[in-house]
Protein backbone atom coordinates (compact mmCIF):
# COMPACT_ATOMS: atom_id res chain seq x y z
CA UNK A 1 0.00 0.00 0.00
CA UNK A 2 1.12 3.51 -0.76
CA UNK A 3 0.21 6.13 1.49
CA UNK A 4 -0.99 9.31 -0.19
CA UNK A 5 -0.12 12.34 2.31
CA UNK A 6 -1.00 15.27 -0.20
CA UNK A 7 -2.80 15.85 -3.09
CA UNK A 8 -0.05 16.45 -5.44
CA UNK A 9 1.10 13.21 -4.80
CA UNK A 10 -1.87 11.67 -6.88
CA UNK A 11 -1.53 9.87 -10.05
CA UNK A 12 -3.25 12.45 -12.62
CA UNK A 13 -5.40 9.05 -13.40
CA UNK A 14 -5.72 5.30 -12.14
CA UNK A 15 -7.85 2.20 -13.60
CA UNK A 16 -9.82 1.97 -10.85
CA UNK A 17 -10.88 4.39 -8.04
CA UNK A 18 -12.49 3.06 -4.79
CA UNK A 19 -14.37 5.86 -2.37
CA UNK A 20 -14.52 4.78 1.33
CA UNK A 21 -12.08 2.45 3.37
CA UNK A 22 -14.65 0.35 5.22
CA UNK A 23 -15.09 -3.65 4.48
CA UNK A 24 -16.00 -3.45 0.85
CA UNK A 25 -13.67 -0.45 0.10
CA UNK A 26 -10.75 -2.45 1.61
CA UNK A 27 -11.49 -5.75 -0.24
CA UNK A 28 -12.29 -4.18 -3.61
CA UNK A 29 -8.92 -2.16 -3.48
CA UNK A 30 -6.72 -4.91 -1.98
CA UNK A 31 -8.13 -7.32 -5.18
CA UNK A 32 -8.16 -5.19 -7.54
CA UNK A 33 -4.47 -4.37 -7.15
CA UNK A 34 -3.75 -8.08 -6.51
CA UNK A 35 -5.51 -8.60 -10.23
CA UNK A 36 -2.88 -6.08 -11.32
CA UNK A 37 -4.92 -2.56 -11.47
CA UNK A 38 -3.47 0.79 -10.68
CA UNK A 39 -5.94 1.42 -7.49
CA UNK A 40 -7.02 4.67 -5.24
CA UNK A 41 -8.77 3.83 -2.65
CA UNK A 42 -9.96 7.45 -1.05
CA UNK A 43 -11.59 8.09 2.21
CA UNK A 44 -12.17 10.90 4.25
CA UNK A 45 -11.67 9.48 7.44
CA UNK A 46 -8.07 9.61 9.18
CA UNK A 47 -7.60 5.90 9.87
CA UNK A 48 -9.05 2.84 7.35
CA UNK A 49 -12.07 0.13 8.80
CA UNK A 50 -15.33 2.34 7.88
CA UNK A 51 -17.88 2.81 10.73
CA UNK A 52 -17.76 -0.97 11.90
CA UNK A 53 -14.12 -1.50 12.08
CA UNK A 54 -13.55 2.07 13.01
CA UNK A 55 -9.91 2.66 13.61
CA UNK A 56 -9.31 -0.72 14.16
CA UNK A 57 -5.19 -0.06 13.33
CA UNK A 58 -5.48 3.18 15.77
CA UNK A 59 -7.59 2.73 18.52
CA UNK A 60 -7.06 3.51 22.19
CA UNK A 61 -9.14 1.22 23.61
CA UNK A 62 -7.13 -1.71 25.04
CA UNK A 63 -9.40 -4.15 26.64
CA UNK A 64 -10.47 -6.31 23.22
CA UNK A 65 -13.53 -7.34 25.40
CA UNK A 66 -15.06 -4.26 25.16
CA UNK A 67 -15.49 -4.44 21.55
CA UNK A 68 -15.78 -7.94 21.43
CA UNK A 69 -13.92 -10.22 18.94
CA UNK A 70 -16.26 -9.32 15.81
CA UNK A 71 -14.66 -6.20 15.74
CA UNK A 72 -10.51 -7.29 15.88
CA UNK A 73 -11.82 -9.17 12.40
CA UNK A 74 -11.34 -5.79 10.68
CA UNK A 75 -7.88 -5.82 11.71
CA UNK A 76 -7.16 -9.18 9.09
CA UNK A 77 -8.91 -7.10 6.07
CA UNK A 78 -6.60 -4.20 6.78
CA UNK A 79 -3.37 -5.88 7.07
CA UNK A 80 -4.68 -7.42 3.63
CA UNK A 81 -4.60 -3.71 2.24
CA UNK A 82 -1.36 -2.30 3.50
CA UNK A 83 0.08 -5.28 1.60
CA UNK A 84 -1.26 -4.90 -1.45
CA UNK A 85 0.03 -2.25 -4.24
CA UNK A 86 -2.93 -0.01 -3.74
CA UNK A 87 -2.15 3.60 -3.06
CA UNK A 88 -4.60 4.87 -0.23
CA UNK A 89 -5.72 8.57 0.89
CA UNK A 90 -6.95 8.97 3.97
CA UNK A 91 -8.55 12.39 4.97
CA UNK A 92 -9.42 12.91 1.46
CA UNK A 93 -12.92 13.42 0.41
CA UNK A 94 -14.14 12.51 -3.37
CA UNK A 95 -16.65 14.85 -3.99
CA UNK A 96 -17.49 14.99 -7.69
CA UNK A 97 -17.76 12.57 -10.57
CA UNK A 98 -18.62 13.06 -14.13
CA UNK A 99 -17.82 11.43 -17.71
CA UNK A 100 -14.40 12.41 -18.74
CA UNK A 101 -15.08 14.35 -21.92
CA UNK A 102 -11.61 13.63 -23.68
CA UNK A 103 -11.59 9.91 -22.70
CA UNK A 104 -15.10 8.14 -23.26
CA UNK A 105 -16.26 5.66 -21.25
CA UNK A 106 -14.01 7.23 -18.59
CA UNK A 107 -14.46 9.50 -15.19
CA UNK A 108 -13.29 12.59 -13.98
CA UNK A 109 -13.38 12.74 -10.46
CA UNK A 110 -13.55 15.91 -7.65
CA UNK A 111 -11.08 15.19 -4.61
CA UNK A 112 -10.11 17.22 -1.90
CA UNK A 113 -7.59 16.90 0.68
CA UNK A 114 -6.07 19.59 3.26
CA UNK A 115 -7.76 22.14 1.85
CA UNK A 116 -6.50 21.76 -1.92
CA UNK A 117 -8.55 20.31 -4.97
CA UNK A 118 -7.57 17.64 -7.87
CA UNK A 119 -9.49 16.29 -10.77
CA UNK A 120 -8.19 12.69 -11.41
CA UNK A 121 -9.25 10.36 -14.06
CA UNK A 122 -10.68 6.73 -13.26
CA UNK A 123 -11.50 4.14 -15.99
CA UNK A 124 -13.63 2.36 -12.81
CA UNK A 125 -15.20 3.76 -10.00
CA UNK A 126 -15.89 1.75 -6.95
CA UNK A 127 -18.49 3.39 -4.35
CA UNK A 128 -17.90 1.75 -1.04
CA UNK A 129 -19.36 4.70 0.83
CA UNK A 130 -21.92 2.16 3.33
CA UNK A 131 -24.32 3.20 5.39
CA UNK A 132 -25.44 5.85 7.58
CA UNK A 133 -28.26 5.66 10.51
CA UNK A 134 -31.77 5.80 9.73
CA UNK A 135 -32.67 9.39 10.15
CA UNK A 136 -35.29 9.05 13.65
CA UNK A 137 -36.67 12.42 14.28
CA UNK A 138 -38.71 13.27 17.52
CA UNK A 139 -39.20 17.01 19.23
CA UNK A 140 -35.82 17.81 21.01
CA UNK A 141 -33.88 15.31 18.88
CA UNK A 142 -31.75 18.52 17.73
CA UNK A 143 -30.62 19.17 21.66
CA UNK A 144 -27.27 19.00 22.33
CA UNK A 145 -26.87 15.79 24.24
CA UNK A 146 -28.52 13.52 21.79
CA UNK A 147 -26.52 11.86 19.16
CA UNK A 148 -26.96 8.61 17.34
CA UNK A 149 -26.07 5.66 18.65
CA UNK A 150 -23.35 5.07 16.13
CA UNK A 151 -21.82 8.35 17.16
CA UNK A 152 -21.25 6.80 20.60
CA UNK A 153 -19.74 3.36 19.28
CA UNK A 154 -17.47 6.03 16.94
CA UNK A 155 -16.52 7.91 20.14
CA UNK A 156 -15.54 4.75 21.93
CA UNK A 157 -13.62 2.99 18.93
CA UNK A 158 -11.83 5.80 17.64
CA UNK A 159 -11.56 7.90 20.94
CA UNK A 160 -12.01 5.34 23.63
CA UNK A 161 -14.62 8.28 25.13
CA UNK A 162 -18.24 7.66 26.18
CA UNK A 163 -20.94 9.60 27.41
CA UNK A 164 -19.96 10.58 30.79
CA UNK A 165 -23.29 10.70 32.76
CA UNK A 166 -26.42 9.04 32.70
CA UNK A 167 -27.13 7.61 29.52
CA UNK A 168 -30.44 6.51 27.68
CA UNK A 169 -30.40 4.39 24.29
CA UNK A 170 -33.37 4.69 22.13
CA UNK A 171 -34.71 2.70 19.23
CA UNK A 172 -34.50 -0.49 17.60
CA UNK A 173 -32.61 -2.90 15.45
CA UNK A 174 -29.22 -5.21 16.10
CA UNK A 175 -26.99 -2.66 16.64
CA UNK A 176 -28.74 -1.53 19.57
CA UNK A 177 -27.91 -4.50 21.31
CA UNK A 178 -24.38 -4.34 20.51
CA UNK A 179 -23.84 -0.70 21.37
CA UNK A 180 -25.59 -1.46 24.55
CA UNK A 181 -23.46 -4.50 25.66
CA UNK A 182 -20.29 -2.36 24.58
CA UNK A 183 -20.89 0.74 25.67
CA UNK A 184 -21.73 -1.29 29.12
CA UNK A 185 -18.78 -3.24 29.05
CA UNK A 186 -16.72 0.30 28.70
CA UNK A 187 -18.18 1.77 31.66
CA UNK A 188 -20.85 3.92 30.83
CA UNK A 189 -23.83 3.83 32.86
CA UNK A 190 -26.88 3.38 31.24
CA UNK A 191 -30.35 4.85 32.88
CA UNK A 192 -32.27 2.18 30.00
CA UNK A 193 -32.80 1.24 26.92
CA UNK A 194 -36.40 1.84 25.65
CA UNK A 195 -37.01 -0.36 22.65
CA UNK A 196 -39.14 0.79 20.05
CA UNK A 197 -39.25 -2.66 17.70
CA UNK A 198 -43.46 -2.52 17.03
CA UNK A 199 -44.84 -6.43 18.67
CA UNK A 200 -46.56 -7.31 15.55
CA UNK A 201 -43.08 -7.01 13.36
CA UNK A 202 -42.74 -10.38 14.74
CA UNK A 203 -45.70 -12.09 12.70
CA UNK A 204 -44.66 -9.80 9.98
CA UNK A 205 -40.87 -11.94 10.58
CA UNK A 206 -42.18 -15.15 11.13
CA UNK A 207 -41.67 -16.52 7.43
CA UNK A 208 -37.95 -15.57 7.22
CA UNK A 209 -37.61 -17.37 10.50
CA UNK A 210 -36.22 -20.65 8.97
CA UNK A 211 -33.74 -19.00 6.94
CA UNK A 212 -32.59 -16.81 10.44
CA UNK A 213 -32.03 -20.37 12.34
CA UNK A 214 -29.48 -21.42 9.70
CA UNK A 215 -27.68 -17.76 9.75
CA UNK A 216 -24.73 -17.05 11.81
CA UNK A 217 -27.11 -13.97 13.17
CA UNK A 218 -28.46 -16.31 15.32
CA UNK A 219 -26.19 -17.30 18.19
CA UNK A 220 -24.59 -13.94 17.86
CA UNK A 221 -27.67 -11.73 18.13
CA UNK A 222 -29.60 -14.09 20.45
CA UNK A 223 -26.09 -13.85 22.96
CA UNK A 224 -26.25 -9.60 22.45
CA UNK A 225 -29.78 -9.58 23.24
CA UNK A 226 -29.78 -11.62 26.55
CA UNK A 227 -26.92 -10.10 27.83
CA UNK A 228 -28.11 -6.90 27.36
CA UNK A 229 -31.50 -7.71 28.57
CA UNK A 230 -30.01 -9.08 31.71
CA UNK A 231 -27.77 -6.62 32.57
CA UNK A 232 -29.79 -3.14 31.70
CA UNK A 233 -33.23 -1.66 32.19
CA UNK A 234 -34.97 -2.45 28.83
CA UNK A 235 -38.54 -1.19 28.59
CA UNK A 236 -39.90 -2.71 25.44
CA UNK A 237 -42.94 -1.73 23.23
CA UNK A 238 -42.14 2.54 23.65
CA UNK A 239 -44.20 4.24 21.34
CA UNK A 240 -43.86 7.67 21.83
CA UNK A 241 -40.27 9.93 22.04
CA UNK A 242 -39.60 13.16 23.31
CA UNK A 243 -36.47 14.65 24.13
CA UNK A 244 -36.76 17.85 26.58
CA UNK A 245 -34.06 20.60 27.80
CA UNK A 246 -33.31 24.14 27.61
CA UNK A 247 -30.05 24.43 25.74
CA UNK A 248 -29.12 20.87 25.91
CA UNK A 249 -30.85 17.49 26.75
CA UNK A 250 -32.61 17.22 30.33
CA UNK A 251 -34.40 14.46 29.79
CA UNK A 252 -36.69 12.40 27.68
CA UNK A 253 -39.84 11.34 27.98
CA UNK A 254 -42.02 7.98 26.08
CA UNK A 255 -44.67 6.27 26.25
CA UNK A 256 -45.62 2.86 26.42
CA UNK A 257 -48.95 0.87 26.39
CA UNK A 258 -50.72 4.16 27.33
CA UNK A 259 -48.75 5.46 30.18
CA UNK A 260 -45.93 7.31 29.87
CA UNK A 261 -42.28 7.57 31.58
CA UNK A 262 -39.56 10.48 32.44
CA UNK A 263 -36.01 9.52 32.47
CA UNK A 264 -33.31 12.77 33.88
CA UNK A 265 -30.37 11.80 31.36
CA UNK A 266 -27.31 13.84 30.29
CA UNK A 267 -26.82 11.69 26.46
CA UNK A 268 -29.70 10.23 24.20
CA UNK A 269 -28.59 7.96 21.99
CA UNK A 270 -31.00 7.65 18.87
CA UNK A 271 -30.84 4.27 16.53
CA UNK A 272 -33.39 3.26 13.90
CA UNK A 273 -31.63 0.83 11.72
CA UNK A 274 -29.13 1.87 9.01
CA UNK A 275 -29.71 2.58 5.10
CA UNK A 276 -27.43 2.58 2.65
CA UNK A 277 -25.51 6.30 2.30
CA UNK A 278 -27.24 7.02 -1.31
CA UNK A 279 -25.38 10.45 -1.96
CA UNK A 280 -22.84 9.52 -3.86
CA UNK A 281 -24.60 6.91 -6.32
CA UNK A 282 -27.22 9.38 -6.75
CA UNK A 283 -25.33 12.36 -7.41
CA UNK A 284 -23.60 10.28 -10.15
CA UNK A 285 -27.11 9.30 -11.79
CA UNK A 286 -26.82 5.34 -10.63
CA UNK A 287 -31.16 4.38 -10.79
CA UNK A 288 -32.33 3.68 -7.06
CA UNK A 289 -35.32 1.60 -6.67
CA UNK A 290 -36.91 1.58 -3.32
CA UNK A 291 -36.14 -1.58 -1.46
CA UNK A 292 -39.59 -1.97 0.41
CA UNK A 293 -38.28 -4.86 3.41
CA UNK A 294 -35.29 -2.91 4.47
CA UNK A 295 -37.31 -0.09 3.57
CA UNK A 296 -34.83 1.86 1.70
CA UNK A 297 -33.71 3.52 -1.27
CA UNK A 298 -31.06 0.94 -2.52
CA UNK A 299 -29.06 1.44 -5.65
CA UNK A 300 -29.70 -1.03 -8.78
CA UNK A 301 -27.44 -3.21 -9.45
CA UNK A 302 -26.29 -6.39 -11.12
CA UNK A 303 -24.61 -10.05 -9.96
CA UNK A 304 -20.87 -7.96 -9.99
CA UNK A 305 -22.40 -4.83 -8.38
CA UNK A 306 -22.42 -2.82 -11.31
CA UNK A 307 -24.32 0.42 -11.49
CA UNK A 308 -26.49 1.45 -14.07
CA UNK A 309 -24.03 3.86 -15.21
CA UNK A 310 -21.39 1.93 -16.97
CA UNK A 311 -18.30 1.84 -15.27
CA UNK A 312 -20.09 2.76 -11.64
CA UNK A 313 -19.94 -0.28 -9.30
CA UNK A 314 -21.51 -0.02 -5.91
CA UNK A 315 -20.45 -2.61 -3.29
CA UNK A 316 -21.05 -2.56 0.55
CA UNK A 317 -24.09 -1.53 2.47
CA UNK A 318 -24.38 1.27 -0.29
CA UNK A 319 -25.85 -1.31 -2.33
CA UNK A 320 -28.18 -2.70 0.52
CA UNK A 321 -27.72 -3.23 3.93
CA UNK A 322 -26.11 -6.58 4.68
CA UNK A 323 -23.78 -6.35 7.39
CA UNK A 324 -19.73 -6.05 7.56
CA UNK A 325 -18.86 -9.36 7.05
CA UNK A 326 -20.82 -9.38 3.78
CA UNK A 327 -19.54 -5.93 2.61
CA UNK A 328 -15.89 -7.23 2.70
CA UNK A 329 -16.90 -10.21 0.17
CA UNK A 330 -19.25 -7.46 -2.09
CA UNK A 331 -16.03 -5.66 -2.36
CA UNK A 332 -14.48 -8.70 -3.79
CA UNK A 333 -16.95 -9.39 -6.06
CA UNK A 334 -17.30 -6.01 -7.78
CA UNK A 335 -13.29 -5.38 -7.70
CA UNK A 336 -13.31 -9.18 -9.81
CA UNK A 337 -16.46 -6.94 -12.26
CA UNK A 338 -14.22 -4.08 -12.59
CA UNK A 339 -11.26 -6.20 -13.62
CA UNK A 340 -12.88 -8.20 -16.16
CA UNK A 341 -14.70 -5.16 -17.47
CA UNK A 342 -11.01 -3.65 -17.59
CA UNK A 343 -9.83 -6.85 -19.87
CA UNK A 344 -7.51 -7.86 -16.99
CA UNK A 345 -9.52 -11.00 -16.74
CA UNK A 346 -11.48 -13.02 -18.93
CA UNK A 347 -14.95 -13.28 -17.90
CA UNK A 348 -14.35 -17.20 -17.17
CA UNK A 349 -11.52 -16.65 -15.00
CA UNK A 350 -13.70 -13.83 -13.04
CA UNK A 351 -16.58 -16.42 -12.70
CA UNK A 352 -14.24 -19.37 -11.75
CA UNK A 353 -12.32 -17.11 -8.94
CA UNK A 354 -15.66 -15.59 -7.54
CA UNK A 355 -17.85 -18.67 -7.07
CA UNK A 356 -15.94 -19.23 -3.82
CA UNK A 357 -16.45 -15.64 -2.70
CA UNK A 358 -20.49 -16.24 -3.82
CA UNK A 359 -20.86 -18.61 -1.90
CA UNK A 360 -19.44 -17.37 1.03
CA UNK A 361 -21.80 -14.03 0.42
CA UNK A 362 -25.14 -16.40 0.69
CA UNK A 363 -24.20 -17.72 3.45
CA UNK A 364 -24.11 -14.53 5.00
CA UNK A 365 -26.77 -13.11 4.28
CA UNK A 366 -28.91 -16.05 5.22
CA UNK A 367 -31.01 -14.57 7.98
CA UNK A 368 -30.87 -10.82 6.83
CA UNK A 369 -34.70 -10.74 5.57
CA UNK A 370 -35.70 -11.71 8.92
CA UNK A 371 -33.60 -9.04 10.80
CA UNK A 372 -34.87 -6.56 8.30
CA UNK A 373 -38.87 -7.27 8.64
CA UNK A 374 -38.22 -7.71 11.97
CA UNK A 375 -36.81 -4.41 12.94
CA UNK A 376 -38.85 -2.25 10.42
CA UNK A 377 -39.43 0.92 12.09
CA UNK A 378 -42.61 2.05 13.55
CA UNK A 379 -44.88 4.27 11.56
CA UNK A 380 -44.62 6.95 13.97
CA UNK A 381 -40.97 6.88 13.65
CA UNK A 382 -40.77 7.21 10.07
CA UNK A 383 -43.02 10.24 9.84
CA UNK A 384 -43.28 11.94 12.84
CA UNK A 385 -46.60 12.83 13.92
CA UNK A 386 -46.80 15.71 16.01
CA UNK A 387 -46.21 18.96 13.69
CA UNK A 388 -43.38 20.78 16.22
CA UNK A 389 -40.59 17.80 15.23
CA UNK A 390 -38.03 19.26 13.02
CA UNK A 391 -37.30 16.98 10.10
CA UNK A 392 -34.78 18.87 8.27
CA UNK A 393 -31.43 19.46 11.18
CA UNK A 394 -30.45 22.05 8.79
CA UNK A 395 -32.66 24.32 7.49
CA UNK A 396 -35.12 23.74 10.27
CA UNK A 397 -38.24 22.45 8.56
CA UNK A 398 -40.65 21.20 10.48
CA UNK A 399 -42.97 17.55 9.87
CA UNK A 400 -45.90 20.00 9.70
CA UNK A 401 -44.54 22.47 7.46
CA UNK A 402 -43.68 19.61 4.88
CA UNK A 403 -47.60 18.22 5.39
CA UNK A 404 -49.43 21.60 5.12
CA UNK A 405 -47.27 21.88 2.03
CA UNK A 406 -48.03 18.64 0.69
CA UNK A 407 -51.71 19.15 1.51
CA UNK A 408 -52.40 22.93 0.89
CA UNK A 409 -50.11 23.70 -2.11
CA UNK A 410 -49.88 19.69 -3.64
CA UNK A 411 -46.27 19.34 -3.53
CA UNK A 412 -45.65 15.49 -5.15
CA UNK A 413 -42.10 15.11 -4.37
CA UNK A 414 -39.41 15.80 -2.31
CA UNK A 415 -37.81 18.00 -5.14
CA UNK A 416 -40.49 20.28 -5.18
CA UNK A 417 -40.79 20.08 -1.02
CA UNK A 418 -37.04 21.52 -1.60
CA UNK A 419 -38.26 24.29 -3.66
CA UNK A 420 -40.92 25.28 -1.48
CA UNK A 421 -39.05 24.64 2.07
CA UNK A 422 -35.63 24.81 1.77
CA UNK A 423 -35.66 21.09 3.38
CA UNK A 424 -32.59 19.02 1.72
CA UNK A 425 -30.80 22.50 0.81
CA UNK A 426 -28.28 22.83 4.00
CA UNK A 427 -24.77 21.46 4.28
CA UNK A 428 -25.80 17.63 4.78
CA UNK A 429 -27.67 17.83 1.48
CA UNK A 430 -30.62 15.89 2.38
CA UNK A 431 -28.52 13.07 4.03
CA UNK A 432 -30.48 13.77 7.57
CA UNK A 433 -34.24 14.70 6.13
CA UNK A 434 -34.14 12.96 2.83
CA UNK A 435 -36.10 9.33 3.61
CA UNK A 436 -38.24 11.20 6.38
CA UNK A 437 -39.25 13.91 3.48
CA UNK A 438 -40.38 10.81 1.59
CA UNK A 439 -42.20 9.30 4.18
CA UNK A 440 -44.25 12.44 5.10
CA UNK A 441 -45.11 13.15 1.21
CA UNK A 442 -46.15 9.89 0.98
CA UNK A 443 -48.34 9.50 4.36
CA UNK A 444 -50.14 13.08 3.35
CA UNK A 445 -50.60 12.01 -0.36
CA UNK A 446 -51.68 8.44 0.41
CA UNK A 447 -48.82 7.16 -1.50
CA UNK A 448 -45.54 5.13 -0.78
CA UNK A 449 -42.55 6.08 -0.87
CA UNK A 450 -41.49 4.49 -3.73
CA UNK A 451 -44.03 6.68 -5.52
CA UNK A 452 -42.82 9.80 -3.95
CA UNK A 453 -39.60 9.16 -5.34
CA UNK A 454 -36.54 10.96 -3.40
CA UNK A 455 -33.71 14.37 -4.19
CA UNK A 456 -32.49 14.40 -6.90
CA UNK A 457 -28.50 14.89 -6.24
CA UNK A 458 -25.91 17.02 -8.01
CA UNK A 459 -21.83 17.10 -7.23
CA UNK A 460 -20.32 18.51 -5.50
CA UNK A 461 -21.83 15.69 -3.08
CA UNK A 462 -19.25 17.77 0.18
CA UNK A 463 -18.94 21.26 0.21
CA UNK A 464 -15.75 22.29 -1.65
CA UNK A 465 -14.45 26.13 -1.25
CA UNK A 466 -14.52 28.37 -4.05
CA UNK A 467 -10.59 28.69 -3.09
CA UNK A 468 -10.26 25.43 -3.83
CA UNK A 469 -12.25 25.15 -7.04
CA UNK A 470 -10.37 28.42 -8.09
CA UNK A 471 -6.95 26.79 -8.13
CA UNK A 472 -8.34 24.19 -9.88
CA UNK A 473 -5.65 23.45 -13.28
CA UNK A 474 -7.65 24.74 -16.13
CA UNK A 475 -7.52 23.43 -19.43
CA UNK A 476 -7.53 26.03 -22.43
CA UNK A 477 -10.73 24.32 -23.31
CA UNK A 478 -12.40 24.68 -20.06
CA UNK A 479 -11.47 28.48 -19.78
CA UNK A 480 -12.95 29.52 -23.03
CA UNK A 481 -16.00 27.66 -22.24
CA UNK A 482 -16.59 30.39 -20.10
CA UNK A 483 -14.51 33.20 -21.04
CA UNK A 484 -16.46 34.86 -23.73
CA UNK B 1 -20.89 14.79 28.14
CA UNK B 2 -17.96 12.50 27.11
CA UNK B 3 -15.41 11.12 29.51
CA UNK B 4 -12.55 9.13 28.61
CA UNK B 5 -12.89 4.80 29.99
CA UNK B 6 -10.72 3.31 32.64
CA UNK B 7 -8.61 1.28 30.43
CA UNK B 8 -7.05 3.71 28.05
CA UNK B 9 -3.39 2.74 25.74
CA UNK B 10 -1.56 5.73 27.03
CA UNK B 11 -0.57 8.78 24.03
CA UNK B 12 0.31 11.86 23.60
CA UNK B 13 -1.62 15.05 24.70
CA UNK B 14 -2.00 17.96 21.95
CA UNK B 15 -3.10 21.23 23.22
CA UNK B 16 -5.69 23.63 21.54
CA UNK B 17 -8.15 26.48 22.06
CA UNK B 18 -11.42 26.46 21.68
CA UNK B 19 -13.08 30.38 21.79
CA UNK B 20 -9.86 31.33 23.25
CA UNK B 21 -10.23 28.74 26.20
CA UNK B 22 -7.17 26.24 26.41
CA UNK B 23 -7.78 22.93 26.46
CA UNK B 24 -5.84 19.31 25.53
CA UNK B 25 -6.94 16.36 24.01
CA UNK B 26 -5.48 12.89 23.35
CA UNK B 27 -3.60 12.73 20.05
CA UNK B 28 -5.59 11.23 17.45
CA UNK B 29 -8.35 12.47 18.24
CA UNK B 30 -10.65 14.10 15.76
CA UNK B 31 -11.81 18.11 16.30
CA UNK B 32 -15.11 16.55 17.65
CA UNK B 33 -13.87 13.93 20.14
CA UNK B 34 -11.86 16.75 21.39
CA UNK B 35 -14.47 18.68 22.33
CA UNK B 36 -16.69 16.38 23.55
CA UNK B 37 -14.19 15.01 26.07
CA UNK B 38 -13.83 18.82 27.41
CA UNK B 39 -17.19 18.80 27.97
CA UNK B 40 -18.32 21.35 25.34
CA UNK B 41 -22.04 20.78 25.17
CA UNK B 42 -22.50 22.90 21.79
CA UNK B 43 -19.88 23.46 18.78
CA UNK B 44 -22.35 25.74 16.57
CA UNK B 45 -25.21 28.11 16.14
CA UNK B 46 -27.98 27.66 13.20
CA UNK B 47 -27.96 29.61 10.59
CA UNK B 48 -31.47 29.65 10.90
CA UNK B 49 -32.72 30.50 14.15
CA UNK B 50 -29.25 30.96 16.24
CA UNK B 51 -30.24 27.21 18.49
CA UNK B 52 -26.67 25.89 19.91
CA UNK B 53 -26.12 22.18 18.39
CA UNK B 54 -23.18 19.61 19.26
CA UNK B 55 -22.15 16.62 17.29
CA UNK B 56 -24.21 14.12 16.14
CA UNK B 57 -23.52 11.31 14.19
CA UNK B 58 -19.57 12.04 14.15
CA UNK B 59 -19.46 10.30 11.11
CA UNK B 60 -19.16 13.40 8.32
CA UNK B 61 -23.50 12.86 7.58
CA UNK B 62 -25.03 15.52 10.14
CA UNK B 63 -22.97 18.59 9.71
CA UNK B 64 -23.71 19.35 13.06
CA UNK B 65 -20.17 19.41 14.48
CA UNK B 66 -19.55 22.50 11.82
CA UNK B 67 -16.83 24.80 13.75
CA UNK B 68 -14.58 27.57 12.51
CA UNK B 69 -10.70 26.13 12.73
CA UNK B 70 -7.46 28.30 12.93
CA UNK B 71 -9.46 31.28 10.71
CA UNK B 72 -11.53 28.55 8.27
CA UNK B 73 -15.33 28.47 8.68
CA UNK B 74 -17.45 25.14 8.16
CA UNK B 75 -15.26 22.56 8.58
CA UNK B 76 -16.61 18.95 9.80
CA UNK B 77 -15.21 18.74 13.32
CA UNK B 78 -15.85 15.10 13.22
CA UNK B 79 -13.35 14.54 10.13
CA UNK B 80 -10.52 16.63 11.56
CA UNK B 81 -7.56 15.03 13.21
CA UNK B 82 -6.53 17.30 15.88
CA UNK B 83 -3.09 19.30 15.87
CA UNK B 84 -1.06 21.13 18.15
CA UNK B 85 -1.83 24.43 18.96
CA UNK B 86 -5.34 24.27 16.46
CA UNK B 87 -7.37 27.23 17.13
CA UNK B 88 -11.23 26.07 17.13
CA UNK B 89 -13.95 28.43 17.50
CA UNK B 90 -17.96 28.44 17.82
CA UNK B 91 -19.31 28.47 14.26
CA UNK B 92 -22.31 31.19 14.81
CA UNK B 93 -25.23 30.92 12.16
CA UNK B 94 -24.24 31.67 8.47
CA UNK B 95 -20.26 32.12 7.57
CA UNK B 96 -19.98 35.59 6.58
CA UNK B 97 -18.10 37.14 3.99
CA UNK B 98 -16.07 38.86 6.53
CA UNK B 99 -14.92 35.91 7.56
CA UNK B 100 -13.07 35.16 4.64
CA UNK B 101 -11.94 38.36 3.82
CA UNK B 102 -9.43 37.92 7.02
Amino acid sequence: MTPIASIEQLAESYDLVVVGAGPAGLSAAARAAELGLSVLLADENPAPGGQIYRAVTTTPVRNRAILGEDYWRGADIVARFERSQAAYAPRCTVWSIGPDEAAPGSFELGLSLDGKARIIGARQVILATGAQERPFPIPGWTLPGVMTAGAAQIALKSAGAIPSGRTVIAGCGPLLYLLASQLAAAGCQIAAVLDTTPSGNWSKALGAIPDFLRSPYLAKGLKLMLTARRKLRFVSGVTSLTATGSGKLATVQFEQGGRTGTIACDTLLLHQGVIPSVNFSNAAGCAHDFDVEQHAWVPRVDAWFASTVPGIAIAGDGAGIGGAESAALRGEIAAFGAASRLGKLSEAERDRQAAPIRTELDKKLRGRRFLDLLYKPAPQFLAPPRDETIICRCEEVTAGQVRDAARRLGVTGPNQMKAFLRCGMGPCQGRLCGPTVVELIAETRGSTPAETGYYRLRPPIKPVTLAELAALPQTEASVKAVVR
Amino acid sequence: MFRPIADLAAGGELSFTFDGRPMRARAGDTVAAALLVNGITACRETPVSDTPRAPYCLMGVCFDCLVVIDGIGNRQGCLVPLAEGMRIETQHGRRHLAEVAE
